[in-house]
């Protein structure tokens, strides 16, 4: 054996050729990937892309219509158990308990993975506090905001100390603020070590917290790496978004062979900080509007998975 | 397919969760067991009885009263756990999506299911118990024997639990439980033997009452109530026994196919 596979900690996840078939749809079509120790994994793609598919196959609440897919070493299949026991889950859907309190949803939900009362109620007492829910813990569920349910659903996804922590869209429909706070959260949580898996559409959150990230659609994974090589490989350092230009742009783009997306009036030229391209269109062209902007990983996902809506 | 494998104590953990929440409103659902009977035997006792002369059950003559509080017990039994299985356990899996946070722990989905079907066999037997007790100071039952009423509610809440987890299985919305309640529950009901006894109904409709579990329930509870059979309790027993396998298994089988997609 070669030393650096023996100090190369063993993958936290292993993804092979994962596909899921409901009927004649294929939500997840022949996806691999794999998500080390301490990492936080992104997966990224419009509505319908097969990102809630996949997560429901990792934490083995759907079953697997081909592929393998192991956890900590261990198969979803067979050991979906003793996975399950070292996982947390925070669901796209509110699934907290509306017939119990706070505090309850923490010990009640501890009971189901067999943790012991004073154990559970001392990780309660912290998971409270580290969330800033102290003063609602008789509160019933359905009395919280967005942001305090969504800070317990987090809290309850960590009764059980969990080494990975899967979560499925965390901060949609939630205030900035809230957000925010729940980012710091999950911040002091990679500090300590934890793996991360989290879908999201907000591509600043993924930039922020994602080591490495893929961008799937219609099932299938398009593109892997981490966000910043992503965003230099794909679309450059910055980008000149154009409105209502003379229509030899489009001619001026093609000769100098300049990369460029065209939406109704607006062109989106990816001029990876060439600043004569700049300077041409500015005096050239006569555009009503135009933005000099870097390029961010919200720029990736709309080129690779289109400008069009969707549904 | 029915995955034993998956079946471990661990649903009791599901147990305790329901017991939690039927204790924070305890006092209403003493309250039902405890008027309910008092109620029926008052109207009937009072209303109806004078209506109704030489009813004997059992080859011994019985005042009306006498002869339908056992069933009132049974009937108890039977809406108690069929309405918790169905309206209940819906709400719980389609409104308040508790079962997928469940899914997300160790817990296996026939765990759950178990677990809801042993719980609402738990909730008829605490019911029945509180009935055993307003009846026994009416003067309605004959102790020790009448204590055996408490395990044999375990038993018929699990046969209804059991028929409820299946149809909450296969309904499409909570809205078609109406048509079991119509055809299925309300029937039995009216034609158990429960106001009047099946010897009164004509002959096709007797060997039809006998399908009915609440029959062999009542039956069941009337012989612990009073001591009095006409069929034997053994059959009854072993009939209500096999409805509760058949049911559970149907139910474990459907609420798969309804959950794991």
């Amino acid at each position: 054996m070669n030393p650096s596979s023996e100090t190369a900690p063993a993958p936290i996840i292993q993804v092979e050729h994962l596909s899921k078939r409901f009927n004649d749809l294929i939500a997840v079509d022949n996806i691999s990937f794999e998500v080390r120790a301490g990492e936080c994994f992104g997966l990224l793609g419009p509505n319908g892309a097969g990102k809630t598919s996949a997560i429901r196959m990792l934490y083995g609440f759907a079953p697997m219509s081909a592929g393998s897919l192991r956890i900590f070493g261990l198969d979803i299949a067979t050991e979906w158990r003793r996975i399950r026991a070292r996982i947390g889950v925070c669901q796209q859907d509110n699934t907290l308990d509306p017939d119990l309190t706070v505090l309850q949803n923490l010990l009640v939900f501890a009971t189901y993975f067999g943790i012991p009362k004073p154990l559970a109620r001392q990780r309660a007492e912290e998971l409270l506090h580290f969330f800033a829910l102290e003063k609602k813990i008789t509160a019933k569920v359905g009395e919280l905001s967005g942001g305090l349910t969504r800070r317990l659903t987090l809290a309850r996804a960590l009764i059980n100390d969990p080494e990975l922590i899967i979560l499925d869209e965390p901060t949609t429909g939630l205030d900035p603020q809230s957000r925010h706070q729940l980012w710091d959260r999950l911040q002091h949580l990679r500090a300590r070590g934890k793996t991360f898996v989290l879908t999201t559409h907000y591509m600043e959150e993924a930039a922020q917290l994602c080591d490495r990230l893929v961008i799937m659609d219609h099932g299938k994974i398009l593109i892997q790496g981490d966000p910043i090589g992503l965003i230099r490989e794909q679309v450059g350092t910055s980008i000149i978004e154009v409105d209502g230009a003379d229509p030899e742009l489009e001619q001026f783009l093609v000769a100098g062979k300049i990369e460029y997306d065209r939406t109704g009036e607006r062109w989106i030229i990816y001029n990876n900080g060439d600043g004569a391209i700049e300077q041409a269109i500015r005096t050239t062209f006569h555009p009503q509007q135009c933005t000099f902007r870097s390029a961010g990983l919200e720029d990736v996902f709309l080129r690779l998975t289109g400008r069009e809506l969707r549904e | 397919m029915i995955r034993f494998g998956n079946i471990s104590w661990r649903f009791l953990s599901v147990w305790r969760r329901n017991l939690i929440v039927y204790r924070r409103i305890w006092k209403v659902n003493f309250f039902v067991p405890l008027l309910e009977p008092a109620f029926y035997i008052i109207a009937f006792g009072l209303g109806f009885q004078q209506l109704v002369s030489n009813l004997s059950y059992g080859g011994q003559a019985l005042t009306y009263t006498r002869f339908m509080a056992p069933a009132l017990i049974g009937i108890s039994i039977m809406y108690n756990s069929f309405f918790e299985t169905t309206y209940n356990s819906f709400v719980r899996m389609y409104y308040q999506k508790t079962f997928d946070g469940m899914m997300a722990t160790p817990l296996s989905l026939e765990e759950i299911i178990l677990a809801e079907i042993v719980w609402s066999a738990t909730k008829a037997a605490a019911a029945a118990s509180i009935m055993l007790l307003v009846l026994g100071l009416f003067g309605f039952v004959v102790f020790p024997l009448g204590l055996l009423v408490v395990p044999l509610a375990f038993l018929g809440g699990l046969a209804f639990g059991s028929i409820g987890m299946f149809f909450t299985g296969i309904t499409p919305s909570i809205d078609m439980f109406n048509l079991p309640i119509f055809l299925f529950i309300t029937p039995m009901f009216l034609f158990s033997g429960t106001f009047f006894p099946v010897s009164g109904l004509p002959g096709w409709a007797q060997s039809a009452a006998l399908a009915f579990p609440l029959y062999h329930l009542v039956e069941l509870t009337r012989f612990a109530c009073l001591g009095l059979v006409e069929t034997n309790p053994l059959i009854s027993l072993s009939y209500l026994a096999l409805f509760t396998l058949c049911f559970l298994s149907l139910g474990l089988i459907t609420m798969r196919r309804r959950l794991i997609k």
